[in-house]
């Protein structure tokens, strides 16, 4: 099976786009992936559509997207992983061209959340649980879901309230830097810790917005790649893996399984060191939908041990210079997060970091190994992808 | 009542839509500028209001007993696994009519949290309190009942069912011991 690279990538600006629908929104990443690439849509054999939906109005986004970006009588499906629904569109368009069935592929994320009220949107992503039994009967929020596991490892491992607020900061720190992110303001810890509660112990200023946002990324076999690009990003190694609906199902609340699944298997694809991975990768952006979202990540990651994760947010490990940089694009807290985009985001985000071309200096990490990795969690661990991305072909 | 929810929110949506009404009267068209920004928005004329019918057969005992007072899982015979919530088939053993259990006794609570920010179909309750308590073999997830401040990881609960009101639907709480 052929290697797979990515050659173009494209990033809408995030936030609240009420300026266009979701079809043009799309468009935005669309077209500026094709030009970075230099490829004409009738290169682009297949492609995938990361899109949760429910809350824009059209119910067949894929389709309605070929149409506006004219990729159609391409192949194509709308991928649901939820908030991981970006890295399926991913990892859809990848098996495609790994497995030689298409040279040239391309996985567009798209959302666009604001087509609803926001109370309805909240409403929509609580039933994203178990509806049944966790939302219909007991009104379970999704900051609420997240906050089970803060409270929990609160209790386990003492963590404190600005041991979060910290995550939050380096969020907008990095955000403020990123010209596309939602959130484009530093944050105190004075105004983080006044910020009003959501779900105790989370606060607003724990939560990643409500965002509209595309992304897109073209991906190619080795063979067709070097015609297009001297400087591809490979997708290495991708792990994935799933959970429960029911939270109550699960035995551990401080860590994600499907997540430590889903490093586990690509770390070692990947041939990478289970004890220490974070010496062999320069940078990561990783699920934090909620900031204890981050600190979990951190330890299922293996960046940190089990319950040092908080260590790392205290000691500012994971700014530009610490033991690894996390979100240096402002993450799903500033970045923002419209979930079936967020996935393709970090693709778009880790290639530009590996490649030197971070949108603005301070948010550029220094690139060692050439190796990036994004961890997407869909739900709290629903499901689980990480994917490892590196300038350096694999199999070499 | 289940109806007086819906009438409360109806009541909101009614004045909504006489607005909209009035919008496409004034202009020919149901566009109104975003608040925010200026940038004019569609509102949708076609309403989809849902609401599913969800099959309760294979676990309908669980239903029953829930009248009775009591809160069932189920556990398979052949393994021992005992599921909650309940379901009536076996994936690991691959059977079926799986053994009825009540949850009975004292349970621990592993976290919690609090929801400030509800969803719409919530908002006639006031913050609610929803934990995830171990009883034996199994965990059940539901509100926790009992003074704010003594609800801890650790606590001791036990089941309690009761009618909830408003909707006044019978169900399951976690009430502090």
């Amino acid at each position: 099976m052929t290697n797979v690279a990515i050659i173009g990538t494209g990033h809408s600006k995030f936030g609240s786009r009420t300026d266009v629908n979701l079809q043009e929104l799309a468009w935005e990443a669309v077209k500026q992936a094709l030009e970075e690439a230099n490829v004409e849509q009738k290169d682009i054999q297949y492609f995938s559509v990361g899109n949760v939906g429910t809350w824009s109005a059209e119910p067949l986004p894929a389709v309605v997207i070929g149409e506006y970006c004219n990729l159609a009588p391409s192949g194509t499906m709308r991928v649901e992983a939820a908030c991981a629904s970006g890295s399926a569109a991913l990892r859809d368009a990848y098996l495609a061209v790994k497995s030689g069935e298409a040279d040239i592929a391309m996985a567009i994320g798209v959302e666009q959340m604001h087509q609803s009220p926001n109370p309805t949107v909240v409403e929509m992503i609580g039933r994203a649980g178990n509806y049944f039994w966790e939302f219909e009967n007991f009104g379970l929020t999704f900051p609420g879901y997240y906050a089970l596991y803060a409270t929990a490892y609160m209790n386990k491992y003492g963590l404190k309230e600005e041991d979060l607020g910290k995550i939050a900061i380096k969020a907008h720190h990095y955000g403020a830097l990123n010209p596309y992110a939602h959130f484009q303001k530093e944050i105190t810890m004075e105004e983080y810790l006044k910020s009003r509660p959501v779900a105790w112990p989370l606060k607003l200023l724990d939560s990643s917005p409500i965002t509209d946002g595309a992304a897109a990324v073209i991906l190619a076999s080795e063979e067709v790649a070097n015609k297009y690009t001297d400087s591809p990003v490979w997708i290495e190694a991708q792990g994935v893996g799933s959970g429960t609906a029911n939270l109550s199902r699960r035995t551990d609340f401080t860590t994600i399984d499907a997540a430590r699944m889903a490093a586990e298997q690509a770390y070692r694809r990947a041939k990478i060191n289970l004890d220490s991975p974070w010496k062999e990768i320069d940078v990561a952006d990783v699920h934090d939908c909620f900031t204890i979202a981050e600190i979990v990540a951190y330890e299922d990651l293996r960046f940190a041990k089990r319950g040092e994760g908080l260590t790392l947010a205290r000691e500012d490990q994971t700014y530009i210079g610490g033991r690894i940089p996390v979100n240096v694009d402002g993450g799903l807290k500033a970045k923002g997060h419209p979930i079936g985009a967020t996935g393709v985001s970090m693709a778009v985000s880790l290639t530009r970091q590996l490649l030197y071309r971070a949108p603005n200096k301070g948010m550029q990490a220094e690139i060692r190994n050439g190796r990036a990795l994004a961890h997407n969690v869909g739900g709290t661990g629903h499901y689980a992808y990480v994917t490892l991305f590196s300038t350096r072909r694999p199999g070499l | 009542m289940i109806s007086d929810v819906r009438d409360a929110k109806q009541k909101e949506i009614a004045e909504v839509l006489k607005q909209l009404d009035m919008l496409t009267k004034m202009t020919g068209l149901p566009i109104y500028p975003e608040p925010k920004t200026g940038n004019p928005l569609w509102s949708d004329v076609r309403e989809l209001d849902l609401r599913y019918q969800i099959p309760v057969k294979k676990i309908s005992k669980f239903f029953d007993e829930l009248k009775k007072g009591k809160v069932l899982a189920t556990r398979c015979s052949k393994c021992g696994t005992v599921y909650f919530p309940p379901q009536d088939d076996c994936p690991k053993c691959k059977t079926s009519n799986l053994e009825w259990k009540e949850i009975q006794g004292e349970g621990e609570i592993l976290t919690f949290t609090v929801i400030s920010v509800k969803p719409p179909s919530f908002a006639h309750y006031p913050d609610y309190v929803v934990g995830i308590a171990r009883f034996g073999d199994v965990n059940v997830t539901a509100w926790v009942d009992g003074p704010r401040e003594k609800i801890k990881v650790g606590s001791r609960v036990k089941l309690d069912v009761s009618k909830r009101e408003p909707e006044g639907y019978i169900t399951y709480r976690l009430i502090l011991v």
